[in-house]
């Protein structure tokens, strides 16, 4: 870690651009050790002021530490087994009640675009988390481009399915393909975005590549992965977990240290990359972003819509 | 010679000792891995599964003693008792490892999850269990309790090993198969105790 860093600044802020491109390289290239992969390229974009203070974890983490069950149900089997996975070329279909559905491709997607740099905190549903420095742009963005028809109240998702490259859906784990959903006003949130890359670099595969939904105050598994469909309804979607097990995995799945997981407690988290000795830190309401979503639930009886 | 000779008359010969020896330095192994960093970047987790799982595949091994002996007339009974006290320092380790590094104390957390988590309350189930096992696994108490009451006590180890498999499954997501293996060997395991004495003579 540089000494340089001053907590309640924006790390990338305060170290010399030399010093932190070439902490980058060094991360890269430890990484690269461990962890297959060709050298991902870089990518322009802005900074956030939606970005956390927080320093974020190593990219060796971040890469080496996945739940992606497409590429099997270990926290290292993604780094491994997601390297065989194309992602170029991508199109992503885009329907339902929308004024210009089609199959769009990533590149038609991206044009036009600012990608940003947003910090953001990462609350997985196990009671782990990390902070993880996402690329992307709001979803919002891409929805007013397509045109979003008034009828419209949520906004569905799927991950590719590709049993040949994704050798974790050679089994039935989950229901393929993976399913995910929002409601329209969290999906139109500002703090919501479609996220194409990480720590100023093209997403790895193992993270959700070629383009991947980040929701920072609900639980990792609403942020989806390697989405090839987005569709507007005005039904709520079925979802993967909640399909799985209704009882234990709702649709909003808000980070929430007051609703208990059955199976564990979400009062607190493990921060990955504290080591053996980290021991544990108290779980923020929303994971930390209530000020900013909060009022998208108003009224509503969070320990019901959990 | 047959291999069932063989395999008899070694065991004859090697001691149980080396097994407690290279049963304790296992964890001593694991727990310098997770600190090194070895075990990955979420070493609590990685230690908290990893003693677990071998304290689960000790209590399957202890449970095949039995059996082997029964149907196979390969006989590693002398080794059963170093067997089951392993698996109970493991399961020690892997509770303390969840109190202590996981939770760091946090005991109105660790309460809780102990009464409200079915999971977690199966698997102390189970180390309390181990506990009276792990007791009187040692000559003297075979005296005192006669050797009839005791072999009576042991069979609380097929409540260990019933609520450690539960234990596992419960607390995966999803369906991955290693859990399934794991409690359908318990399963089997308990059910070949259930077959009549007499059906091993027309076998």
């Amino acid at each position: 870690m540089p000494t340089k860093f001053i907590p309640d600044l924006n790390w990338s802020d305060v170290t010399p651009k030399a010093v932190f491109l070439n902490r980058r390289q060094l991360i890269a290239g430890a990484a690269a050790l461990s962890v297959a992969g060709p050298a991902a390229a870089q990518l322009d974009y802005v900074k956030s002021d939606y970005s956390t203070d927080e320093e974020p974890n190593d990219l060796s983490d971040i890469r080496g530490y996945n739940n992606f069950y497409e590429f099997g149900t270990g926290k290292e089997e993604p780094s491994v087994n997601a390297q065989k996975l194309t992602v170029d070329p991508w199109s992503v279909k885009i329907d339902g009640m929308v004024d210009k559905p089609g199959d769009y491709d990533l590149a038609d997607i991206l044009s036009g675009v600012t990608l940003e740099e947003r910090i953001y905190r990462l609350r997985c549903v196990e009671a782990w988390s990390m902070v993880v420095p996402w690329i992307g742009f709001p979803l919002a963005d891409l929805l007013d481009r397509i045109g979003v028809q008034s009828s419209a109240k949520y906004v569905a998702f799927e991950t590719l399915v590709r049993p040949e490259e994704m050798i974790g859906q050679r089994y039935p784990v989950l229901d393929w393909p993976y399913r995910e959903g929002l409601r329209l006003d969290e999906a139109m949130h500002t703090l919501t975005i479609l996220a194409t890359g990480l720590y100023g670099e093209e997403m790895p595969k193992q993270n959700g590549a070629p383009i991947r939904l980040v929701v920072p105050w609900k639980y990792g598994f609403k942020s989806i992965k390697s989405i090839v469909r987005i569709s507007l309804t005005d039904q709520m979607p079925e979802t993967t977990w909640n399909m799985q097990n209704p009882r234990e995995y709702g649709f909003y799945s808000n980070v929430n240290p007051n609703v208990d997981h059955p199976r564990w407690s979400q009062a607190s988290e493990r921060r990955i990359g504290g080591g053996l000795f980290g021991g544990r830190q108290d779980t923020l309401m929303f994971n930390g972003y209530e000020e900013h979503v909060a009022g998208l639930y108003a009224g509503q009886d969070l320990t019901k819509d959990y | 010679m047959t291999l069932v000779d063989r395999i008899n008359q070694a065991a004859r010969r090697l001691p149980a000792w080396p097994i407690y020896i290279g049963g304790v330095l296992l964890p001593v192994w694991l727990f310098w891995q997770a600190a090194s960093g070895a075990l990955g970047v979420d070493p609590i987790k990685a230690l908290e599964d990893r003693l677990g799982l071998w304290g689960l595949k000790l209590i399957v091994a202890g449970l095949c003693v039995t059996p082997l002996r029964r149907f196979a007339r390969v006989n590693l009974i002398k080794y059963r008792r170093s067997i089951g006290l392993l698996a109970f320092l493991y399961i020690v380790l892997h509770f303390l490892t969840w109190l202590l590094l996981d939770l760091g104390l946090r005991w109105e957390q660790a309460l809780g999850d102990i009464i409200k988590r079915p999971f977690i309350t199966v698997g102390m189930v189970g180390l309390l269990a181990m506990i009276p096992l792990a007791l009187t696994s040692n000559d003297r108490a075979i005296r005192w309790l006669g050797s009839a009451r005791w072999q009576k006590l042991q069979k609380l180890a097929y409540l260990v090993a019933l609520s450690g498999g539960v234990h596992f499954l419960w607390l995966v997501k999803a369906w991955p198969l290693e859990p399934f293996l794991y409690l359908g060997a318990i399963l089997g395991l308990l059910a070949v105790r259930v077959i009549p004495k007499r059906s091993r003579l027309a076998a």
